[in-house]
């Protein structure tokens, strides 16, 4: 009845896990009872859960994303504790069965449940805003790709508490993750967290590709496209591309594990290279999905507080889209040292230095951006050198891991792991958090407080130098990866270092976290009444902060690469139309929420074996989804009068505010 | 300290002057030495290298970081100088808000790139195809063949010319090119021994090949460097390069071991375990390689294999019901 669940798969005798239980369940209580007691669950329900609004859904993603970091990064100094006390091969404090499960967890987490949620929830915020929409394609689907993407992450959480995660590395190869060699659940908790998060990121592409591609405003052509739209629009034919991928494969592992196949087992003629190979053409191409959008980003950024256009622009959108293409012919780099013959290795490490071509031009228009501008020392910008810096030195290490010769020692080894830290840290991250400051206001209607956020970002910035330059060193001593203790006592300074470091980092998100909640508390004193705290350059300035639920009143009309610029420059920004049309808008559903909690019973029931739960989540998850099908009641009509009301506040407040001298063209024309 | 200099750029030099490696231009090779030199002090595994296959990746690493830093720290320094110097307070500095294009700024932020990347696709052809792992390594003195299985997990090394076997100790001749070829027993490994050089994967079924030389006597650290389950930390042993005499002289002492390695002994071998205390057997069966290497073909039907036939060392249908190793 309960297939393979029992009593015994709750680790009791595990004194850290039972120890995170009773923290998760008091603080997850303590949540509950606060809503309960202000009486906020309806204005939960009908405002967040329930919404379809794309900047409530992007909000959402950010907040799973921030929260799923605590816990990758819990795990990142769980295990810098285990390698600075595991030196002369002493046991540290991790067992190799715990130990393994967290590196393992760490690597799930930090990309699929926090990078690739930043990435996803920025997206949807900003990108209808910059192409004058007012809202995604397919609202409803929009909401069904955010909770499975919740359900995947809830996945992973529950592992930890019933039964046990994958202790096979985040990329799970076979045959180390067959059932021969992973009996546990382990590995069918990662399969479907990842099924099921995995769909909701291709349901997400297929959205925003559909968004950017049919409902841009009159005019936009896609020259005129803002920058960070077009590294969306990337991002989002590569998810298109290569998340099936990763679906299929994941799906003939589950067949080897779930209906005794053999695809990629020792025997039987299965072929581990096989999922390999696949797993790294997914893979590949999954690290330019999560930086694109953030190269994006910076180049908002420092276009807008250097007060000059982008330098660069077709060159910017030409880089990028090669940048897609070329990602796909590169995944073999990931393997050099299995044993391909020189041509193959040299085709995929040229590739490989090829696309260092772009991403250079990309580096280069940046800093000619910079070039004669008047650069404010925001946090967002500092955000955006720190990255320019730390990329660089990143980008280099990856050209260098992508020459096979050099490969043949570095791989695997601590050398590689610096090298994706000091990207996706140095890159998707910053970017994100850049990102999350330069758009907060947008979202929230004030700015966040500057103090915490510099504080974040030095912390940030020590730590990371502090915690991986030291992984190089290691890398070029010979360590290899993933170690739960090591012989070799040279190693153990770096190690003790690194963990500094990473508690200088843990510093950074405290920092981060106090930000958002000092900001708060003063949110009346940093109220951005213009709608355009930056004096930025792109549509989604031109609306009000926060943006109202219909984004803009009046579709505008786009004659310019830089329309609100160009608006405020000729002096039209700002001028209240005379009359209102209604708006028709998606109306809010439960169905995605349902369908996804249906989903996760779903998943929880095939990762057990439970074969008559599974059946009947199953078959409530269609009967949920065709019941939405054929409700026709998915939308309304906002009467012109209230929107003429929401409007006249809007100006109401723009007028009295005491910045709307900024707002007023002569600004622009005084730079000028 | 000027001899100490003196003798690492003199070896700088012979590799540079090496046929066998891609020929470098000036610039190139001042890079090499001047960055072969200030790395030359440390001890780390890959810049202090003990074979040749290790040195020529040394300068390889040292060549393709040089030219390309040759880039990155300018982009770095402007980076930093322009956010400087550009600051809005500084009102001193020139502005130009409409700026926004140069053809000519154009072209060169393409071509730099390009030229560096034409330059590293020149050295990656070359290195690729001089520092494959299949590539027999040039010398006067005959090889010595090793074959390597990845057990889970420690590590077994079969020398079939002599007949004898050792676990999780490598005892090579020094100055002697050493052909491995591997294969692993179940989960996949990567084979590694950082001071020597390259790595190449074990797979299970499969055989892939690595050639090495050790060009002093010494001991260095080997390990597995692909994760493979919960004894991987384990999986690590000394690699002994000692001098012809000594090897053979080591080589009588194997044969004289008490340990048989059959393949009964071979399947003890194979159980999982932690950690295993270096150990050297004598009368290894002889095709114990190949019957490792075949165990997963299926059971033929009229007696024979496609290759060479080996009675299989599996039980019939073991792959049916592999059983789960797990502790």
């Amino acid at each position: 009845m309960l297939g393979k669940l029992t009593l015994d798969a709750i680790p009791l005798h595990e004194p850290i896990i039972m120890g995170t239980l009773a923290v998760v369940a008091l603080l997850g209580a303590a949540l509950l009872g606060a809503i309960t007691y202000f009486g906020k669950w309806k204005y939960l329900w009908s405002e967040w859960l329930t919404s379809v609004d794309h900047k409530r859904i992007g909000v959402m993603y950010i907040i799973l994303a921030l929260v799923m970091l605590l816990r990758g990064f819990a795990d990142a100094i769980m295990m810098r504790a285990q390698q600075a006390m595991a030196a002369n091969d002493a046991a540290g404090y991790l067992p190799p069965h715990h130990y393994d499960q967290i590196f393992t967890a760490h690597g799930v987490i930090m990309i699929f449940f926090v990078a690739t949620p930043l990435i996803l929830g920025l997206m949807n915020v900003i990108v209808p805003l910059q192409i004058g929409a007012r809202d995604v394609a397919f609202p409803f689907l929009n909401q069904l790709s955010f909770w499975l993407s919740a359900v995947g992450a809830v996945l992973v959480m529950m592992s930890m508490f019933v039964g046990d995660f994958a202790a096979t590395g985040w990329v799970a190869y076979p045959p180390l993750s067959e059932l021969g060699y992973s009996p546990t659940v382990g590995v069918d908790y990662y399969i479907w967290s990842l099924q099921i998060s995995g769909l909701g990121t291709l349901l997400t592409g297929i959205n925003l590709v559909v968004t950017i591609l049919r409902m841009r405003a009159p005019g936009m052509d896609l020259m005129k496209m803002p920058v960070f739209t077009w590294t969306a629009l990337i991002t989002n034919i590569l998810i298109i591309a290569v998340f099936p991928v990763l679906t299929a494969t994941l799906a003939l592992l589950t067949a080897d594990r779930y209906l005794g196949m053999h695809f990629f087992t020792n025997e039987a003629g299965g072929n581990a290279m096989m999922y390999i190979n696949l797993i790294w053409v997914w893979g590949h191409p999954e690290v330019y999905i999560l930086i694109l959008p953030c190269f994006g980003a910076f180049s908002e950024i420092i276009a807008a507080f250097s007060g000059k256009p982008l330098f660069g622009y077709t060159s910017m959108v030409y880089a990028t889209s090669s940048i897609g293409v070329l990602s796909f012919f590169v995944w073999l780099h990931h393997f050099f040292t299995m044993g391909s013959g020189a041509n193959v290795n040299a085709f995929f490490g040229i590739m490989t230095s090829i696309i260092s071509i772009p991403t250079g031009v990309k580096l280069f228009n940046w800093l000619f951006t910079m070039f004669r501008g008047r650069i404010r020392y925001h946090s967002a910008t500092l955000w955006t050198v720190g990255f320019m810096v730390s990329f660089a030195i990143g980008g280099m290490t990856g050209v260098l891991l992508a020459v096979p010769g050099a490969d043949f020692v570095l791989h695997n080894s601590l050398f590689l792991v610096a090298h994706f830290h000091n990207v996706i840290i140095g890159g998707v991250l910053f970017g994100c958090l850049a990102a999350i400051s330069f758009w907060f206001p947008k979202v929230f209607g004030f700015t966040l407080d500057e103090f915490w956020g510099k504080v974040s970002f030095w912390c940030w910035q020590i730590g990371f130098y502090l915690a991986f330059m030291p992984l190089y060193v290691l890398g070029f001593d010979g360590m290899t990866r993933r170690m739960n203790h090591y012989s070799n006592p040279d190693w153990h300074p770096w190690l003790v270092v690194a963990l500094c470091g990473a508690v200088v980092i843990g510093a950074g998100i405290v920092a981060m976290f106090i930000q958002f909640a000092v900001s708060i508390r003063h949110r009346h004193a940093h109220r951005d009444l213009s709608g355009d705290p930056w004096n930025g350059r792109s549509l989604e300035w031109a609306t009000s902060s926060p943006a109202p639920f219909y984004n803009f009143a009046h579709i505008p009309q786009i004659t310019s690469l830089e329309q609100h610029w160009e608006d405020k420059v000729t002096g039209r920004a700002y001028s209240q139309p005379d009359r209102y049309e209604d708006i028709h808008m998606p109306r809010n559903t439960g169905a995605g929420f349902i369908i996804s909690m249906l989903s996760l019973v779903l998943c929880f029931a095939l990762v057990w074996h439970i074969w008559p739960l599974t059946s009947a989540s199953l078959v409530a998850v269609i009967v949920a989804f065709l019941a939405r099908t054929y409700d026709r009641d998915v939308d309304y009509i906002v009467p012109a009068a209230e929107v003429a009301r929401i409007e006249r506040e809007r100006y109401a407040r723009l007028w009295t505010s005491v910045s709307s001298l900024e707002l007023h063209p002569h600004r622009a024309e005084k730079a000028a | 300290m000027s001899d100490f200099l003196a003798r690492h750029v003199r070896k700088a030099m012979q590799g540079i002057a090496d046929p066998m490696r891609p020929r470098l231009g000036g610039l190139a090779r001042l890079l090499s030495l001047g960055s072969t030199s200030l790395l030359a002090g440390c001890h780390l595994a890959l810049f202090d290298p003990k074979g040749d296959i290790g040195m020529q990746e040394r300068h390889l690493i040292v060549l393709s970081l040089g030219i390309m830093l040759a880039v990155v720290i300018p982009v770095i320094v402007l980076t930093l100088f322009f956010f400087w110097r550009y600051r809005a307070t500084n009102t001193k500095a020139t502005y130009a808000p409409e700026w926004a294009h140069s053809t000519r700024i154009e072209v060169v932020v393409w071509t730099i790139p390009c030229v560096i990347v034409a330059f590293l696709a020149v050295l990656i052809w070359r290195s690729t195809h001089s520092l494959d792992p299949y590539r027999p390594l040039a010398s006067d003195v005959p090889s010595v063949r090793v074959q390597v299985v990845a057990l889970n997990w420690k590590w077994l090394f079969i020398y079939p010319d002599y007949g004898i076997a050792t676990v999780n100790e490598l005892v090579i001749p020094a100055r002697t090119p050493i052909d491995f070829e591997l294969t692993a027993d179940s989960i996949m490994n990567s084979f590694f021994i950082p001071r020597l050089g390259s790595q190449v994967y074990a797979m299970a079924g499969m055989q892939t090949q690595l050639h090495l030389v050790a060009d002093q006597p010494g001991t260095y650290l080997g390990q597995s460097s692909a994760y493979s389950g919960s004894g991987f930390s384990d999986m690590h042993f000394q690699a002994r390069a000692i001098g012809d005499a000594d090897f053979r002289q080591w080589i009588e002492q194997a044969k004289a071991s008490p340990l048989k390695l059959s393949r009964d002994a071979y399947r003890s071998l194979a159980e999982p375990s932690h950690g295993y205390e270096p150990t050297e057997y004598a009368a290894v069966d002889p095709g114990l390689f190949q019957t490792v290497l075949n165990q997963y073909m299926p059971a033929p039907k009229d007696g024979q294999f496609c290759g060479p036939a080996l009675p299989g060392l599996r039980a019939q249908a073991s792959w049916a019901t592999a059983k789960p190793v797990n502790e």
